[in-house]
């Protein structure tokens, strides 16, 4: 890896580890795919990640894929900095640290550098104000200060995550599943920042709703030339967002490559069962 | 602009008394108990209060003690003043704008009978205002000190109940939650309807809601001669505005803050239409307007008024 491809990235992520317990390497010794769990027998410490790299360019979407517990959402959640990594980094295009900031200085990339879209729509939203406040809330953080601005960029963000206009004013939590997601993302995006991290987007979505939402997402990751990682279970997400993928088991990164090459030709044998399992 | 609890019958009791200190000793009786605050209480609140004076805006926490007034009537506006007077003093204490309330009178009694400092109406004659509701018409200036007695000192409250994060956002001076909810509520209302504590910008630096006084009297606080001081005793808090201290209200650019005001409203008694009014109900069903200041509005009465 050469200075100049770190500098390309939107995010480079190179050796991230998280460690519950003991985070010394006592801790590491007997824990990934090869023995088969992410607990350390010497220390019973639990190895979420480990050694986890990976690079995204703007405009590019990287998946990242393995069953509950492989640690994908810790990766996630430590590049986020909704958790301290026990080791790494993970730069952004200006090729600062970003696990190495301070708690504010890391709430402060979030603002419009850095977005999350979760799973459960209230974890990034407020349910309790409308649409239009939530989206403002991130467009306020960012020093918008003029209220006729702030309404009609509100507007153009729900209106292009397709949360109907007369509903802008309505207060979240009068809203189902699917158009709560859609305000979520409408406020992740609100500061058009260069990196969006999104946590299982359409898993609390049903079947139809999951769809809408993610051709919504497919259409804004082409036109945005945002950088994006797709963290999921589902193949399905991530063959309709990425164009590379990494999968993880027991904390490690088994198998990189191409979306479309991994699903017709997995190399390792986790990856074969994924996709047996997702093809049915 | 209402003003549901303003007292028309403290007012009625007043209204046949002269206004000075010898009609208001009248009403308030001999002072109240004595040693009801210790020394070393007063310097931990004086310490507190210097400290909210450094760090304009900054709330700081104190040791809050029991007062002769149940929390959240007063106490903590009570403490700083108990720590702030002393028998040099001249003292005036109002409640909504009135020297006469029982409120204002009994607190007024409690603090000159402990300190020794001396019953004034005159807010040109005070050194020290104590205040609930209002600041005074009468411009103050430099050298006197305002003691506003505060409910709720936490403008997050409303936005963020978890203690730990207030604190987080003070610290990092993230107001956005705020924001929006002025954003919600010009939303919902079409104009800004938070009367009471609103929340203004000390400093440049932290927010502060000023409680209780109506926005009317906001824009009295920045650039002021005098020290304002603000104690919640049920909350345990101090903080401060000091002199030439810049203090804006949080507004939009495009909605411009505004005060309170009733287009056509006066005074009936003195006739003046530019200080802060308050609606008083007849028998009959109609309303009168009266300022809320009596201090400033019996000054300014025409000869002969003696309502």
């Amino acid at each position: 890896m050469t200075a100049t491809a770190v500098t390309a990235a939107a995010l480079s992520v190179e050796g991230l580890g998280k460690i519950y317990g003991d985070p010394g390497p006592a801790s590491l010794p007997g824990t990934g795919p090869a023995h088969g769990t992410p607990i350390s027998p010497a220390t019973g410490a639990v190895v979420a990640c480990w050694d986890v790299s990976f690079h995204v360019a703007p405009g590019e979407a990287l998946g990242v894929i393995g069953e509950s517990g492989s640690g994908k959402s810790t990766v996630l959640r430590c590049v986020a900095g909704d958790e301290r990594a026990t080791a790494g980094t993970a730069r952004l295009a200006d090729g600062a640290d970003v696990l190495s900031l301070d708690d504010t200085a890391r709430r402060r990339l979030r603002v419009d550098r850095l977005s999350v879209v979760y799973q459960d729509p209230a974890a990034g939203l407020d349910l309790d104000i409308s649409a239009g406040g939530n989206v403002a809330e991130r467009l306020t953080a960012a020093g918008w200060r003029d209220f006729g601005r702030i309404r009609a960029r509100a507007a153009e963000l729900l209106e292009r995550t397709e949360v109907p206009l007369e509903r802008m004013d309505h207060v979240v939590r009068d809203f189902s599943g699917g158009m709560r997601q859609r305000v979520q993302i409408a406020k992740a995006l609100a500061n058009d920042p260069p990196v969006l991290l999104l946590d299982e987007p359409t898993t609390g979505l049903d079947a139809s709703v999951a769809a809408g939402v993610l051709d919504l997402l497919r259409g804004l990751l082409e036109e945005l030339g945002v950088a994006a990682v797709v963290v999921s279970h589902d193949f399905a997400v991530v063959e309709a967002l990425t164009r590379r993928v990494v999968v993880m088991q027991h904390g490690r990164i088994v198998e990189a490559g191409l979306t479309d090459q991994l699903l017709e030709d997995p190399q390792h044998p986790y990856s074969q069962r994924l996709v047996a399992a997702a093809r049915g | 602009m209402t003003s549901a609890t303003a007292p028309a019958p403290a007012r009625a009791a007043g209204a046949g008394e002269p206004t000075g200190p010898a009609g208001l000793a009248g009403l308030a009786g001999d002072g109240g108990p004595g040693g009801i605050f210790d020394e070393l209480s007063k310097r931990e609140v004086r310490r507190a209060a210097l400290t909210a004076v450094a760090v304009p805006g900054y709330q700081v926490p104190f040791g809050s003690r029991e007062m002769p007034v149940a929390r959240g009537w007063g106490s903590g506006g009570l403490q700083v003043t108990l720590a702030l007077a002393g028998p040099d003093d001249r003292l005036k204490v109002i409640d909504q704008g009135e020297d006469a309330g029982v409120n204002a009178a009994n607190l007024r009694r409690l603090i000159t009978g402990e300190v020794g400092a001396e019953e004034v109406t005159d807010t040109r004659a005070a050194t020290v205002v104590q205040s609930r509701h209002r600041i005074p018409e009468t411009r103050m200036r430099a050298g006197q000190v305002l003691v506003l007695q505060v409910p709720v000192p936490e403008p997050l409250r409303a936005v963020e109940s978890d203690m730990t994060e207030q604190r987080r956002m003070h610290a990092e001076a993230d107001y956005a939650k705020i924001w929006v909810s002025l954003y919600e509520d010009l939303v919902r209302n079409g104009v800004i309807t938070q009367a009471a504590g609103y929340p203004c910008l000390v400093n440049g630096r932290y927010v502060i809601s000023p409680t209780p006084i109506p926005r009317f009297d906001v824009p009295k606080l920045d650039g002021a001669d005098h020290l304002t001081l603000f104690g919640a005793g049920r909350e345990k808090r101090i903080y401060a505005v000091p002199p030439h201290t810049r203090v804006e209200p949080l507004a939009f650019d495009d909605v411009p803050f505004q005060v309170e005001h009733t287009p056509g409203a006066a005074c009936a008694h003195c006739g003046g239409d530019g200080t802060y009014l308050v609606e008083e109900p007849a028998a009959d069903g109609s309303v009168r307007w009266l300022c809320s200041d009596t201090d400033f509005c019996s000054r300014n009465r025409p000869e002969g008024d003696e309502q």
